[in-house]
């Protein structure tokens, strides 16, 4: 469909309980919806004539350590036929085990992959769930937002024992973070406070 | 008698010339035809993500040169595209106007690149001296507006960083009128050349259906035959106003996926034309100083222009919360940003889709079945370059 209300509508009156809410945000569809769900809305969004999202365009994570379900798990489709980008998104708690698209979509095995590498995250039913960006014996998952930015070992060749050996990192010094908040437009518990009172008011 | 014959495993790359930068491609062979491809990439993975998600809005523009390091502006126009429709600033017609002429001339630059290196890797060396010469020239444009060859570091959320320097312009158009002829240089070497057909012609072929289930963009959609691309279809900056066209292959194979590409650099010209044309003077930066930085005369005077420099080079803006996925056409395909703002001066998290990703994953699918002398072809015809694959 051309239009995207009448898509979105579409969309929520085929697949009612598999969708937790919807809205239409800079001329894209954002959906939710559930882990179990994924595999009946990738496919039914491939495959129905009237959505055609023929492209996975890319599958990535956002991690929110501060949530139960830390891990937020989303995927970008694309729609050829009808010119319109979705993006589904669900929630997951960590070590969560999530299906994989690679049967819909080949295309998902890399990006899947990249996933599993970056933030840890298991596919179900993956027909090669290996490392991919970061080195062989790699440990650790760098885009958890607890895992520093400077890493944890560093690769040097060896003088002595003549091979390339990997060390904890030894820096000269720390990757400094400031604090460039406004001092002027107050300090954080000042702005609380300020919140506080207008949600009284 | 029979014998068991042992399929043979190798190495090609990571140091291979027509690996086309750090691929280690594990290949399975049964005598010279290939069974199996496994690329193993990453060995140039540096973490942008990780970095930008840890550094200002504007700090960030530096790490989109770095991916595809051959046409680096047209990924600072994604990230410039994302931040400025989160935080809703229109960019001056005149920036809109020097940032497509810039995009353009990327991808000249990419094209060159990948035409005259994939003739390399099929044998013909020398388009790849012509066409580097041109790749200078193009590179000096770079060089003038920005102060780098390469790492432009340019384009700014709300327009570009300064304007064009006195002479550019015209010097830009002269170069439309002479590189035309090169292209056709090019051609006459390559397009009817026996050895280059033989090479090229049903090499790797993709179809349609196979096109969109890989996720293929960019040159590699178009050469299969299905007329996508996102300058026309989903117009960024002032494209709508601009006249060009979309060449489509027919076969999907590495020939016409070459002839694309040589099509493309000549509707590129027209386009850089056409914006040289209709620009007029103007301002090249959004005018809100809340965003972008004042100019340095005025700081010696107004006390206002001095705070606003200090925070915007120390803290940097501040953006909404909000999250949103941008693509844009660089020469390789859609390169997209998906971006979340959590309403500091650093994003939450900035994801980079690059074309080149999907692309190399269909290695396997592409090489089965064809011989040990294809690789380097269908390699070249991918239009791989490293930065942005391992990112």
């Amino acid at each position: 469909m051309k239009n995207l209300e009448d898509l979105e509508k579409k969309i929520n009156s085929e697949l009612t309980t598999k969708i937790n809410s919807s809205k239409i945000k800079h001329n894209q569809i954002y959906i939710t919806t559930d882990k179990e769900d994924i595999i009946d809305v990738a496919l039914f969004l491939k495959t129905n004539q009237d959505t055609k999202f023929r492209q996975l365009i890319d599958i990535t994570v956002i991690d929110y350590p501060e949530n139960n379900q830390r891990f937020e798990v989303v995927y970008l489709f694309l729609s050829h036929e009808f010119n319109q980008r979705l993006i589904v998104k669900y929630p997951i708690a960590e070590n969560e085990v999530i299906p994989s698209l690679t049967s819909i979509f080949p295309s998902a095995n890399w990006m899947e992959r990249e996933v599993f590498d970056m933030y840890g995250v298991s596919f179900k039913d993956h027909p090669d769930l290996r490392r991919i960006l970061t080195d062989y014996g790699f440990e650790g998952h760098p885009l958890r937002k607890d895992f520093p930015l400077t890493g944890h070992s560093e690769v040097r060749y060896s003088e002595d024992q003549k091979k390339v050996i990997s060390e904890p990192v030894k820096l000269e010094q720390n990757y400094r973070n400031f604090d460039y908040e406004s001092p002027w437009e107050g300090t954080k518990y000042i702005k609380e406070e300020i919140e506080n009172n207008d949600k009284k008011n | 008698m029979t014998k068991k014959i042992k399929n043979l495993n190798l190495n090609f790359g990571p140091q291979h010339p027509a690996a086309h930068g750090v691929l280690r491609l594990i290949l399975e062979l049964d005598g010279e035809v290939v069974e199996k491809a496994d690329p193993h990439i990453g060995l140039l993975h540096r973490g942008t993500e990780k970095l930008i998600e840890n550094k200002t809005y504007m700090q960030a523009v530096p790490y989109f040169d770095r991916l595809d390091y051959v046409a680096p502006m047209n990924q600072e126009h994604a990230f410039a595209l994302a931040v400025e429709k989160i935080l809703k600033i229109d960019v001056p017609i005149r920036a809109q106007y020097i940032r497509i002429i810039f995009c353009e001339i990327g991808r000249i630059l990419s094209h060159i690149l990948n035409v005259t290196t994939q003739a390399l890797d099929v044998g013909a060396l020398t388009p790849s001296l012509w066409g580097f010469e041109e790749r200078e020239t193009l590179m000096t444009f770079y060089e003038r507006a920005s102060g780098s060859r390469l790492h432009a570091n340019y384009f700014r959320a709300g327009g570009v960083h300064q304007d064009l320097p006195k002479g550019l312009e015209e010097d830009i158009a002269k170069f439309c009128e002479t590189f035309p002829k090169i292209i056709n240089d090019l051609e006459s070497l390559l397009t009817d050349n026996r050895i280059f057909k033989q090479r090229n012609v049903d090499i790797g072929v993709v179809t349609k259906e196979d096109a969109l289930d890989y996720s293929f963009s960019g040159v590699m959609i178009r050469g299969s035959g299905i007329p996508w691309d996102l300058r026309k279809s989903q117009p960024y900056d002032c494209y709508e106003s601009l006249d060009f066209k979309i060449p489509v292959g027919k076969n999907g194979d590495c020939y016409d996926r070459y002839l694309c590409r040589i099509e493309e650099m000549k509707e590129s010209v027209s386009i850089i034309k056409q914006c040289l044309s209709k620009m007029e003077k103007g301002p090249i930066k959004s005018l809100d100083n809340k965003i972008s930085p004042p100019p340095k005369a005025e700081i010696k005077q107004s006390m206002e222009a001095l705070i606003h420099h200090f925070k915007l080079f120390t803290e940097g803006y501040r953006v909404p919360k909000d999250e949103i996925y941008t693509a844009v056409e660089a020469p390789k395909g859609e390169f997209g940003v998906y971006l979340i703002s959590d309403g500091s001066s650093k994003p939450y998290k900035c994801k980079i889709r690059a074309p080149g990703f999907s692309h190399l994953q269909s290695m396997d699918y592409l090489i089965k079945g064809h011989m040990l002398a294809d690789v380097p072809a269908v390699l070249g015809s991918l239009d791989i370059v490293f930065g942005e694959v391992d990112r």
